[in-house]
C-alpha cells in the first residue's frame, strides 16, 4: 500500500510539472511583446523603457531561467498578475473560486444522488420501460447544449411562470449566495442536469458489471434476498469505479460551469475565465488553468487512493 | 478493415493476412465447432461459416436504437449535403426587408435576422457542424491509436513518460484549452478541426494503451517477432488492428463530443466566424431573440444539434453491444 501510494504521489507531482511545462509554453505562444502591451502602443518610441521593463520583470533573461523564475512564483503562490484588471491573479480567483466550488459542489453531489438510485434501477430493469426512459432521458441532456438548456430554464422558469430570478445571485462574497440563495437555483438545475445525464450512465454500467459476478450468484445461493444483495453486495461494488469518475470527471463539470455561469451571468471562476478569454487577458487564462489541472490531477490522486483502500484487488495488481 | 474485428484465436478466413502474419491460407471451410454447429441449425445455409463480423452486425442490428442512430445520421447527412440542391436558398446576401418572417408556404422555417431562409440556412451551417465533427474525430482517433498503441507496446519507461503527458494534458478541460487556442488563431474551419483533434485524442490514446498492453504479450504478437518482425509491423498491424472494436466506439463517441465542443465554442463567440455559420452559431444567435417568441429561431437548430450527438452515441452504444459479443469469444 505504501509503495503504491508513494508511486502514486510521485506520478501525479510528474503530471503538474509537465502542466506548469505546458502551460509556460503557452504563456510564450502567445503574440506580441509584454512590455509594449503594458506600457502602452506608443512605448516603442522609448527603448531604455522597454529594457528597464524586461530586466525588472525578467523579460531579458533566456526562457529556462524565465520558467524557473515563473515556477518558483507560482510555488510561492504567485499565479500572475492581470495588467487589463491591475489585480493579482490570486486575489481575483479568491473572488471567484468559492462560488464556483459552491455551484459546482451542490451540483455534484445532487447529480450523484440522483444518479445512483436510478442506474440501479435502470440496470435491474435493463431493456424495460424505465430503462429505456432514463436512458433517452441521460441522452438528450448529454447531448443538449448548456447553454441551451439554461437558456430554457430562464426561459419557462424566469420569464414566462416568474418563480427564480433569471441570473445568479450578485455581489461581493460569499454571503450573497445565502442571502440570495433562490436565484442559485435555476443554474444549480442546469448544472445538476449536465452531470447527472453523464454520472447515471456509468452507474447503470458499473452496475451491470456488478450484477454477472459470481459472488452475486455466491450471494443468491447462500439464500440472500433479492434486495440484499442489491444493496449489500452489488451496490457497494459499484459505487468503488464512481470514485474514480468524480476524480476524472473535474474538468468536464467544470467546463459545464463555465458556460452554466456565462449562461446565468454569475460570478464565478468560468465567468471570469471567459471575460478573460473576451479581453485577452492571458494572465488570468493561464493562471486558471494551472489551478483547475492541478485541483484535477489532486482529485483523481485521492481517488485513486480511495479506489485502493475500497478494493483491494486494485493493490495487489499495481504491485 | 471491418468493424467487428477478428479475435486473435479465430483469423478472420476472408482476411487473414491483416490477423497474423504467421498463418498465411486459411481454408474457409474450418471454423470453430461452435460457429458449424449454428450453421448447420439453419441459421444460414450450410457451408457459410457465419463470421465475427456478421454475428456482431446482427447484434447491432437487434439494438433498435443503435439503427435509428445511424437513420438519423445518414438523414441528417443527406439533409445537409443533398438537401441545398433540392432547396437552394440564398445564404450570402442579407435582406433586411425580409427578416423575422414567420414559417410560410415559401420559408418553411422563416428567415432569420438578417433575412436568411432558415431552413436553407440549418442545411449550409450543418455541412460546417459534420464537417468539422466527423474530420476532428477521425484526426483524434488516429492521433490516440498511435500514441496509445506506441506506449502499450513499448511499456517501460517509454510508456511512462506518454501517458504522463497524457494525463497533464487530461488534466486541463478541452473547453479551457480550446479557448486559449482560439484567442491565439483566427478560428475557421482548418484551425476549429485541428484545436479539436488535439484536444480530444487523449481519451483514445489511453483506451488504445489498456488494449496494447494485453495484446502485446499474445502468442501471435511473440511469433512474429521470433520470426523478425519489427516494432513498426506489431503496432501498425497487429497491435492498432486488434484493438478496432474499442477504437471503433471511442470514434462515435468522439464525433459527438467535437460536434458539442464546436457548439460551446460558437456559443462563446470564439466558433467559426461570419459569413459561415454552424449550428451553434445559428442557436446562439437565435437565443437572442427567445423573448420575441421567434421559435423557429431556435427549436429547429436545437433539435438538430441534439439529434446529431445523439445518433452517435446510439451507435456507439450498438457497437459496443456487437464488439462485446467477440469479446465473449475471446
Amino acid at each position: 500500500m505504501t509503495v503504491f501510494l508513494l508511486r502514486r504521489v510521485f506520478q501525479s507531482l510528474i503530471v503538474i510539472l509537465i502542466v506548469t511545462v505546458l502551460t509556460f509554453a503557452l504563456l510564450r505562444a502567445i503574440p506580441g511583446n509584454p512590455a509594449i502591451a503594458i506600457l502602452g502602443p506608443n512605448s516603442f518610441r522609448n527603448p531604455g523603457a522597454i529594457r528597464q521593463f524586461d530586466q525588472q520583470y525578467g523579460f531579458n533573461l533566456p526562457w529556462y531561467s524565465q520558467y524557473w523564475l515563473w515556477l518558483r512564483h507560482l510555488l510561492a503562490g504567485n499565479l500572475g498578475f492581470s495588467w487589463k484588471l491591475n489585480q493579482s491573479v490570486a486575489s481575483l480567483l479568491g473572488g471567484h473560486l468559492p462560488k464556483t466550488i459552491f455551484l459546482v459542489g451542490i451540483s455534484t453531489i445532487l447529480a450523484l444522488v440522483l444518479a445512483i438510485p436510478i442506474g440501479v434501477i435502470q440496470a435491474v430493469r435493463r431493456n424495460k420501460f424505465v430503462d429505456h426512459f432514463f436512458n433517452g432521458f441521460s441522452t438528450v441532456f448529454y447531448a443538449m447544449p448548456a447553454f441551451l438548456l439554461g437558456i430554457l430554464l430562464i426561459l419557462f422558469f424566469a420569464i414566462k411562470i416568474p418563480i427564480f430570478p433569471p441570473e445568479g445571485p450578485q455581489g461581493e462574497g460569499l454571503g450573497v449566495l445565502f442571502t440570495d440563495f433562490n436565484a442559485l437555483i435555476l443554474p444549480i438545475i442546469s448544472l445538476t442536469l449536465i452531470t447527472l445525464a453523464l454520472f447515471s450512465r456509468y452507474m447503470r454500467s458499473s452496475v451491470l458489471d456488478n450484477l454477472t459476478e459470481d459472488y452475486v450468484r455466491t450471494a443468491k445461493a447462500k439464500g440472500a434476498s433479492e434486495r440484499r444483495v442489491l444493496i449489500r453486495h452489488v451496490l457497494r461494488n459499484s459505487l468503488i469505479p464512481i470514485a474514480t469518475l468524480l476524480g476524472l470527471s473535474l474538468p468536464g463539470i467544470i467546463a459545464g460551469a463555465l458556460i452554466t455561469e456565462s449562461v446565468f451571468n454569475y460570478p464565478g471562476m468560468g465567468y471570469l475565465f471567459y471575460q478573460a478569454a473576451l479581453n485577452s487577458d492571458y494572465p488570468i487564462l493561464l493562471g486558471i488553468t494551472i489551478v483547475v489541472a492541478v485541483a484535477t490531477v489532486v482529485g483523481s490522486l485521492l481517488a485513486d487512493i480511495a479506489y485502493a483502500v475500497l478494493d483491494p484487488r486494485v493493490r495487489y495488481v499495481s504491485q | 478493415m471491418s468493424l467487428a474485428s477478428v479475435p486473435p484465436e479465430f483469423p478472420d478466413p476472408e482476411n487473414p493476412s491483416a490477423t497474423t502474419g504467421l498463418v498465411t491460407t486459411y481454408d474457409t471451410e474450418i471454423v470453430d465447432p461452435d460457429q458449424a454447429v449454428a450453421a448447420a441449425a439453419g441459421a444460414l445455409p450450410a457451408g457459410k461459416p457465419r463470421s465475427t463480423f456478421r454475428r456482431g452486425l446482427e447484434v447491432f442490428l437487434e439494438n433498435k436504437l443503435a439503427v435509428i442512430g445511424v437513420a438519423i445520421f445518414v438523414f441528417m447527412l443527406l439533409f445537409c449535403f443533398v438537401g441545398p440542391l433540392l432547396y437552394p436558398t440564398n445564404q450570402l446576401r442579407v435582406n433586411f426587408a425580409n427578416e423575422f418572417i414567420s414559417p410560410n408556404a415559401q420559408h418553411l422555417l422563416g428567415t432569420d435576422a438578417s433575412g436568411f431562409d432558415v431552413l436553407g440556412r440549418l442545411m449550409v451551417a450543418g455541412q460546417i457542424s459534420l464537417e468539422v465533427g466527423l474530420a476532428a474525430a477521425a484526426l483524434a482517433t488516429i492521433m490516440g491509436v498511435l500514441w496509445g498503441a506506441i506506449a502499450g507496446y513499448f511499456g517501460g519507461v517509454l510508456d511512462s513518460a506518454m501517458m504522463r503527458l497524457v494525463d497533464a494534458l487530461l488534466s486541463i478541460p478541452v473547453l479551457f484549452l480550446a479557448i486559449v487556442v482560439v484567442t491565439l488563431v483566427t478560428p475557421t474551419k482548418t484551425v476549429l478541426i485541428l484545436v479539436i483533434a488535439l484536444t480530444s485524442w487523449l481519451t483514445t490514446s489511453r483506451l488504445v494503451r489498456g488494449e496494447a498492453l494485453s495484446l502485446r504479450t499474445r502468442d501471435y504478437v511473440q511469433a512474429m517477432k521470433v520470426m523478425g518482425g519489427g516494432s513498426r509491423r506489431a503496432v501498425l498491424r497487429h497491435i492498432a488492428p486488434n484493438a478496432i472494436g474499442t477504437i471503433m466506439v471511442n470514434a462515435t463517441f468522439q464525433v459527438a463530443d467535437a460536434i458539442a465542443l464546436i457548439v460551446a465554442l460558437s456559443y462563446l463567440g470564439l466558433g467559426i466566424r461570419p459569413p459561415q455559420q454552424d449550428w451553434g452559431g445559428m442557436l446562439s444567435d437565435g437565443i437572442q431573440y427567445v423573448n420575441d417568441n421567434y421559435w423557429w429561431l431556435i427549436f429547429p437548430a436545437g433539435l438538430c444539434i441534439v439529434l446529431v450527438i445523439s445518433a452517435p452515441i446510439f451507435i456507439g452504444e450498438g457497437l459496443r453491444d456487437a464488439v462485446e459479443v467477440r469479446l465473449q469469444r475471446r
